[in-house]
């Protein structure tokens, strides 16, 4: 079944006419431990092939894991702050399938004894109606290892059908995972890929400020796999689902929904039935295709794993581990938006972008919340997106912003400057001071010069100088632009326009 | 003490006191145990590989300590036989199997660091079934051993190289590995010595992997005592192994020289006597426990009523397990591969091709028993019930030990059968371990003496003692009276009674 172009045959609307959707998401975050699941090699990100392991990770013969305890400690806390239930008592499981990036051709992880289960995540959704809560179910939160990467060398698709040969990279072999999982999310109607995005989105934030993991969707430290299924109505029985993997942005699980969505509904209006199946999603052409048929009846043959002691976490470490959680997100998104006093739709602006820990920052270096935001969401997003980074993967701190609005406050760059000095940081050349010097900028304050540009502007446009004058104040604007561009920018725009008025003996 | 082909005989206890002394040197022990290999092994098959120049070296480490005044360690300078499952950086370890021909480990199992460390001489690996499954070494995929009393008859196994070692005098200590009775079978059927250790009391870092909820690596040598210093050697808590038990290590050196069972009750267990055990067997356990008795000992029939089952659980659990630690022999980061050359295979083809290759009929047949055990919809009939068999073994056990400090029975129904009398018959192989299974169900330590020759065959039989985990000292106390008093009913130990070869 390959339909390219479901669009095409369905618009969004017409599928939410006939289809009500249910998620599933599992969310798989890389933990920033200094050492691997079971073995006590580095996890640094970007070393070179092979050289981040052990006979352990390696699964040598004879080699034998043992747990990392800061592993635990963050599973637990990921636990507690999704508002989950931590095991009293649980183990690891093997899971057994033959592949060549999983060096003991089975997966050490936990089956039907997750360490974290029952819990919840409420997340925000913008809608018709305003600023809407949804609850998103987890199922449970459980810890596991990483395999290794394989890169499949030759052959058109990159993919292992097809290539002349294949090279694998046990360097993440071993590195702690924690997948979360949710239970199916209905409910959500026409809102289900903004549902997930806010999900990704709010997960990843609580993550980050857990401190557990660096959540940078596009190294894959966390990596989103989407379950959608459709059903005709909210009270049919679950519809087949697909699994869509390669979600490696928040926009892509956005996308990435809605795509399948409107094709299932395709699929399904034109009487055939879904496969359940893996998918990979494309963000470059923005459609999924279809990857290894996935049943039921695959048996990955889990049992306990021997190697290892069951964890029994004591009741006091986990209170003592919910103790000292951060604040949690919902409640410090409650407590800024209020001392900011910015509408909901403001606020969801600044938590989708997943700047909120940046304007904060910024506003405790002293710049206004509204500059702050600005800078944040506008300049510096679009050039997050220009470069495919995330905003706090941008070279500016908030210091470096708060101390751009500050010049802007104290008159000596506009805003059209001050752009020109956050392009400067961020292509390296330093300090908002260090570029300002640099390249001469600043806005020229000295009325001298104003006030001869300003005549050399007036005599330039005697009819404009003579409407001023009458009181058609509206007019000054072409004089004042004619002054902007005559200094290059560099003034500032009210000063000209007082001086201007000032000169002509007008009042505003 | 004389020199020359006398030093293979001396116990380890008596070759240690000898090269502290500085009576002998490491380097002429081991070179003397290095020629006994050379004329006997041809026949006796006991090394898969030997490591004349490594020993030698160790040898001479003893010495220029020794020459330094440095205070050696109990065992420092006394040779020792390494069952090829344990690794030993650059060393092969092939497990017995093709399918790691030519892997040499780039690190030492904890067992064999801890050996390094004390001065013990690593003389080489020895023979095994392959990845220890196998109950005569016949399952070696590099040919059998053969039993030094009988060279047509089996060693036990899996661990027959390590018990036909010690028999042979090629070496006084060896290592052996216990899944199912893997050290105590070997030397039950050798007339040597041989302990499974509580589960837990011996790390399983770098010992290759059969069925790991039940694999224990133990002592091997011809006395109680050499046996015991060998113990005290490698046992201990290891961080690298996360089922080692951090707790003291018994005293199992004193309690061998204390040797003393008066007021001790000794538990008979009832289910592993009667039919099925060699008249020749029976007869001679029935002699132990009279001497016990006469040692003071009160000795009283225990019922254990579960451990019938203990066969047929292990049996499900072993196969599981290894399915799985068995996945990881695949051709692609070490050992075999094969077929790669041929067309333009897939990986699974390469790795169906290598284990194809690799693995030899019996662990094929494990692996494939272990697969179906797993598989969803036969794992609560199969994996799930073997479990809970498990466990009411553990509980016969702990309610014997409520009644008794130790229980004996038999070690092995039989003494040394003719190489290939089982081969064809995997069930008839499998009830060798029927007396030495449940301790490694319950994770509880074992030990197997011998009590005699068998009367109408002239083999040794072993007795088999256990106690409750985390008691091993017990093992030895209660072996070492009896060792003593069979001892001086024979005036001699029983090996000098073997072939000379």
């Amino acid at each position: 079944m390959s339909i390219t172009t479901p669009e095409a045959v369905l618009t969004y609307d017409e599928v939410m006419a006939n289809f009500d959707p249910v998620l599933g998401l599992e969310v798989h975050v890389e933990l920033g431990t200094n050492t691997k699941m079971f073995c006590g090699c580095p996890t640094e990100f970007g070393a070179d092939p092979n050289t981040q392991v052990c006979p352990t990770c390696l699964g040598l013969p004879g080699s034998l894991p043992v747990v990392n305890a800061v592993a635990v400690e963050s599973a637990i806390r990921i636990g507690l702050a999704l508002n989950c239930s931590i095991a009293e008592w649980c183990r690891f499981a093997r899971k057994n399938y033959f592949y060549p990036d999983m060096p003991k051709n089975f997966q050490t992880s936990q089956y039907d004894e997750p360490i974290c289960f029952e819990g919840y995540l409420d997340v925000e959704v913008e809608t018709d109606e305003g600023m809407r809560t949804f609850r998103v179910e987890i199922e449970r939160a459980h810890m596991e290892e990483d395999t290794g990467k394989t890169s499949h060398q030759g052959g058109a698709t990159g993919r292992i059908h097809g290539a002349d040969y294949s090279l694998v990279d046990y360097n993440r072999a071993g590195i702690p995972l924690i997948e979360i999982v949710t239970k199916p999310v209905a409910g959500t109607g026409k809102y289900a890929p903004q549902v997930a995005k806010a999900y990704v989105a709010a997960l990843r934030e609580l993550l980050r400020g857990l401190g557990v993991s660096d959540v940078k969707m596009e190294q894959g430290s966390l990596r989103c796999d989407a379950n959608i299924s459709l059903r005709r109505s909210p009270s049919d029985p679950l519809g087949t689902r697909t699994e869509t993997k390669n979600v490696n942005s928040l926009r892509s699980v956005e996308r990435a929904i809605r795509y399948e969505m409107t094709r299932q509904a395709a699929v399904l209006q034109s009487g055939a039935k879904v496969t359940q199946e893996t998918r990979h999603w494309h963000e470059d052409t923005g459609v999924t295709t279809s990857g290894r048929e996935k049943s039921d009846a695959e048996d990955y043959r889990y049992f306990p794993e021997p190697d290892l002691v069951p964890i029994a976490p004591s009741r006091e470490w986990v209170e003592e581990l919910r103790a000292a959680l951060p604040e949690n997100p919902a409640v410090r998104r409650a407590r800024v938006q209020s001392s900011w006093g910015i509408s909901d739709f403001d606020m969801a602006a600044v938590v989708n972008s997943g700047a909120l820990d940046l304007v904060e920052a910024t506003v405790a270096e002293g710049a206004d919340q509204a500059a702050a935001r600005k800078w944040w969401l506008s300049e510096l997003a679009r050039t997050a997106n220009e470069r495919g980074v995330e905003l706090i993967d941008l070279p500016i701190t908030p210091a470096d912003v708060a101390r751009v609005e500050a010049l802007v406050v104290a008159g000596t760059l506009n805003d059209k400057i001050a752009r020109q000095v956050i392009e400067g940081v961020l292509a390296g050349e330093g300090s908002p001071d260090d570029v300002v010097a640099g390249r001469g900028l600043g806005v020229v304050s000295d009325d001298g010069p104003l006030l001869a540009a300003i005549d050399e502007a007036l005599a330039a446009s005697p009819d404009v100088a003579e409407k001023i004058r009458s009181g058609k104040v509206a007019a000054a604007g072409a004089i004042v632009g004619a002054v902007m561009k005559s200094t290059r920018g560099q003034a500032d725009a009210g000063r000209v326009r007082a001086l201007l008025l000032e000169r002509l003996g007008v009042a505003e | 003490m004389s020199l020359g082909a006398d030093l293979i005989r001396f116990t380890a206890s008596e070759t240690a006191a000898a090269i502290s002394a500085g009576e002998v040197s490491a380097v002429e022990v081991a070179q003397a145990h290095l020629d006994r290999i050379a004329a006997v092994d041809g026949r006796v098959h006991a090394f898969l590989h030997v490591d004349t120049e490594g020993a030698l070296e160790a040898a001479a480490a003893v010495d220029a300590s020794r020459a330094a005044g440095e205070r050696l360690s109990p065992l420092a300078g006394v040779p020792l036989a390494l069952k090829d499952v344990l690794t030993q950086r650059g060393i092969p370890t092939t497990c017995g199997s093709r399918i790691l021909e030519g892997w040499r480990p780039p690190y030492d199992s904890t067992v064999t660091a801890r050996l390094k460390a004390a001065g013990v001489v690593i003389l080489g690996k020895t023979n095994m079934d392959e990845f220890a499954m196998g109950s005569s070494t016949e399952h070696s995929a590099y040919g059998p051993t053969h039993n030094p009393w009988d060279l047509d008859r089996i060693p036990g196994g899996s661990g027959g190289g390590s018990a036909a070692a010690l028999a042979a005098f090629e070496a006084p200590l060896a290592i052996g590995t216990d899944t199912g009775g893997s050290i105590r079978q070997p030397a039950a059927v050798t007339g040597t010595v041989g302990v499974k250790p509580t589960y837990g009391g011996v790390s399983r870092f770098g010992l290759v992997a059969l069925a790991s909820s039940l694999d224990q690596a133990g002592p091997c040598a011809r006395t109680v005592l050499d046996t015991a210093l060998l113990h005290a050697t490698i046992a201990g808590h290891d961080p690298l192994d996360s089922t080692s038990a951090d707790v003291p290590v018994p005293d199992v050196v004193a309690a061998a020289l204390r040797a003393d069972v008066r007021g001790m009750r000794i538990g008979v267990v009832k289910e592993l006597s009667g039919e099925g055990y060699q008249a020749g067997v029976r007869q001679r356990f029935d002699e132990s426990v009279a001497i016990l008795t006469e040692l003071g000992a009160e000795v009283v029939e225990v019922a254990c009523p579960n451990f019938p089952y203990a066969l047929a659980a292990y049996y499900l659990i072993l196969p599981s397990e290894a399915s799985s630690n068995l996945a990881k022999f695949d051709g692609v980061r070490f050992g075999l591969r094969v077929g790669e050359d041929d067309g333009s295979p897939s990986i699974e083809q390469v790795m169906g091709r290598t284990r194809a290759a690799g693995f030899g009929p019996e662990v094929i047949r494990r692996i494939m028993l272990g697969t179906y055990a797993l598989s969803s919809g036969y794992y609560d009939a199969y994996y799930g019930q073997a479990q809970k068999v498990r466990t009411l073994i553990a509980r016969d056990f702990a309610a014997a030990f409520e009644k008794v400090d130790v229980l004996i029975s038999p070690t092995a129904p039989t003494t040394a059968f003719k190489l290939g009398e089982k081969l064809d018959d995997p069930v008839a192989m499998y009830l060798n371990d029927i007396a030495t299974i449940p301790a490694n169900l319950a994770g509880t330590p074992g030990m197997s003496l011998p009590v005699g020759l068998a009367p109408e065959d002239g083999l040794p039989v072993g007795l088999q003692i256990m106690a409750p985990a985390m008691a091993d000292d017990r093992l030895y106390n209660v072996g070492a009276a009896l060792e003593a008093a069979l001892l001086r009913q024979w005036g001699h130990p029983i090996l000098q009674e073997a072939p000379s070869l």
